[in-house]
């Protein structure tokens, strides 16, 4: 865990602590529990999505197929639901994460077998999912409904805290576990370094890529059930804005997006302090224009911010 | 001249790939081949074509730019207010788009090469900028650009679609001369092995700095073109264009790890991508299928450049 635990991926969480503080000032509520507790609830979608990002990342790739890997498991959760038979309705989530599964094999074939750029494979992939979805709901909002598990799973409490984020945080240390402790994950980051080394050592490599694929994939898929839990239905393009973000939470939680470096504990706060500071300057009631800089600005100093600690002490 | 085929393979195969499918588009197309439908068809591929351009110089220099749909969208609110108006204030106008365009690429640039970030990182955060600022100016659509300079620029002369006589001077005018330029062998250079080109005394920093200027210029030219066929501003453009730049760039045969292809092989595969989408739209197909049909054909032609790879005579061959 030393590695883990390194100043990058201590940032973010400075960066949150910073962001409450300064946002104390303005508004006063931002201290409550209320408001804080909501914030982990709402960290938790893209802090699932950071965590299956930040495996693919780690493995030096990245999965672009993940809004509608997230969009396509929220509609095939809330149609299992919404058919009305008690069998498919308890089927729904292990349904999504098989789906999840699936696209992931699927990328798994391209960037391993195929040996096609990630970016440009999970892109194709991200293409072909939106035309199916267009296909199977002609382009209106798919009908169902979600059922109360996954309700609970995105807008219920335990313990004073929103279940989503129990979730999230299990999902991360169970990840985190096999990352730090198994050859699994030193195969993953050994790839990231340098595939062609870590093939000669005698690793079969396209069984870590397709495995690393596939867990992003149910990564995506949880947090599109969890989306549509949220907002008790699936929609068109939910997926699409959480993209960018999702990236930009991996990377500011000091994992190379060169792979290699980095690890699970640094997203969680990159997931925390990406969604804080959009919920304040949200608050703040700012127009979109400036929302827009400002998140763009902030990201850079962060970024920044990392390599010149770099350069000062080689 | 078999040699010469040889040596461009990839755009030559792209070519061919381009001129099979404008003709089948010709065919299927219910007012066959007219310099009206030429046009349209040519309007259509060049702003794809010119963001595709953007999205070669920073892929060439092994970098990627997440931010060239949003300075298209940045450049195209800024031509919705010059380009309407006197003769002369048009043109300063027209200089004004293309320089904000270039400056976007020199501040992408300047982070990547002084703070020394990955290109993707810097692009994804300087993106949200650009968006930014492209919604301060224009907060929803609107605004408007002078119908006689549009119409020049996006009609036909004698019957050839301007847009055509565009990309013929991109390649001819500018790519051939300033491939053989040094700085258009440092971006290969740079592109194949940095050490390698630092070690022969190209300077690094400068060449990677004008290569993401020139993105962010002709980024610049793909939204004063996009508004010349538009005729209004919008900020709200840009995630389409990015990812189809992409996506356009290794159709058309430019290896992402950098140093492979031509500004020929981006401006390929933009036209090719842009046919198939003109052309499922006439094919008969259910037009709620066509998405599916779109991602499924870009998915093989893809999977097509790799599966060289199935026939790899050694293992290690895959990894270069």
């Amino acid at each position: 865990m030393g590695r883990a635990l390194s100043i990058d991926s201590l940032m973010p969480y400075f960066g949150v602590v910073l962001l409450i503080i300064a946002g104390s000032f303005l508004f006063p509520q931002v201290l409550s529990a209320d408001y804080l507790t909501q914030q982990l609830q709402i960290a938790a979608f893209l802090g699932l999505l950071a965590t299956g990002a930040t495996v693919v990342i780690l493995l030096g790739h990245i999965d672009l197929s993940v809004p509608w890997v997230l969009t396509g498991a929220a509609i095939l959760s809330t149609a299992l639901v919404g058919s009305g038979n008690p069998v498919l309705s308890a089927l729904a989530v292990p349904a999504a994460l098989a789906f999840g599964a699936l696209i992931g094999v699927i990328n798994g074939i391209g960037v391993a077998i195929l040996r096609i750029p990630s970016m440009v494979w999970t892109l194709a992939v991200n293409s072909m999912l939106l035309g199916l979805a267009v296909l199977n709901t002609g382009g209106f909002n798919p009908r169902g409904e979600s059922s109360a598990l996954m309700i609970t799973m995105a807008s219920g409490d335990l313990l004073g805290l929103p279940v989503s984020f129990l979730i999230w945080i299990a999902v991360s240390a169970a990840l985190a576990y096999f990352l730090t402790r198994t050859p699994f994950g030193r195969y993953l980051r050994a790839i990231g370094f340098n595939e062609k080394a870590t093939f000669l050592s005698g690793v079969s490599t396209p069984s870590v890529v397709f495995a690393a694929f596939a867990i992003a994939g149910m990564c995506s898929a949880l947090g599109g059930v969890l989306l549509a839990g949220y907002a008790n239905q699936a929609y068109q393009s939910m997926g699409d804005p959480f993209l960018l973000p999702t990236i930009a939470a991996v990377v500011i939680g000091g994992t190379s997006i060169l792979g290699g470096r980095g690890g699970l504990f640094g997203t969680i706060g990159g997931a925390l302090f990406i969604t804080l500071l959009t919920s304040i300057l949200s608050v703040m009631q700012i127009d979109d224009a400036w929302r827009n800089i400002i998140f763009g600005v902030i990201i850079l100093a962060m970024l920044l911010f990392q390599t010149l600690r770099k350069g000062a002490a080689p | 001249m078999l040699d010469y085929l040889r040596s461009n393979r990839r755009e030559v195969i792209a070519g061919v790939v381009l001129i099979a499918l404008l003709a089948s588009y010709l065919g299927t197309h219910p007012r066959g081949a007219s310099t009206y439908v030429l046009t349209i068809w040519a309007n259509q591929c060049l702003i794809l074509g010119l963001a595709a351009c953007a999205q070669f110089f920073a892929v060439v220099v092994r970098g990627i730019d997440l931010s060239v749909g949003a300075v298209m969208a940045l450049t195209n609110c800024v031509a919705s207010y010059v380009l309407d108006g006197s003769g002369i204030g048009m043109a300063f106008g027209m200089l004004a788009v293309v320089g904000a365009g270039a400056l976007c690429g020199l501040l992408n640039g300047l982070i990547i090469v002084y703070g020394r970030i990955q290109p993707i990182v810097v692009t994804l955060a300087t993106a949200s900028v650009f968006v930014g600022a492209a919604l301060l100016l224009r907060p929803t659509p609107g605004g408007a650009v002078n119908y006689d300079l549009a119409d020049a620029i996006t009609l036909d002369v004698l019957g050839i679609p301007t847009a055509l006589i565009i990309t013929g001077v991109a390649v001819l005018g500018f790519w051939l001369p300033f491939r053989r330029t040094g700085l258009g062998l440092g971006l290969y250079a740079l592109g194949s092995s940095e050490q390698a080109a630092f070690q022969s005394g190209i300077n690094t920093r400068l060449v990677r700095l004008a290569a993401f200027t020139l993105a962010g210029l002709f980024g610049g030219l793909a939204g004063l073109f996009y508004s010349f066929v538009t005729t209004t501003g919008d900020a709200g453009i840009a995630s389409g264009f990015t990812l189809n730049s992409i996506a356009a760039v290794v159709l058309g045969g430019v290896l992402l790890r950098g140093g492979v292809g031509s500004l020929i092989g981006a401006l390929a595969g933009a036209f090719i991508l842009k046919t198939i989408a003109s052309l499922m739209f006439f094919s008969g197909i259910p037009s709620l299928a066509q998405p599916l049909f779109e991602g499924m054909i870009l998915a093989t032609a893809i999977a097509i450049g790799g599966a060289d790879m199935l026939r790899a005579r050694n293992k290690l061959e895959v990894f270069s």
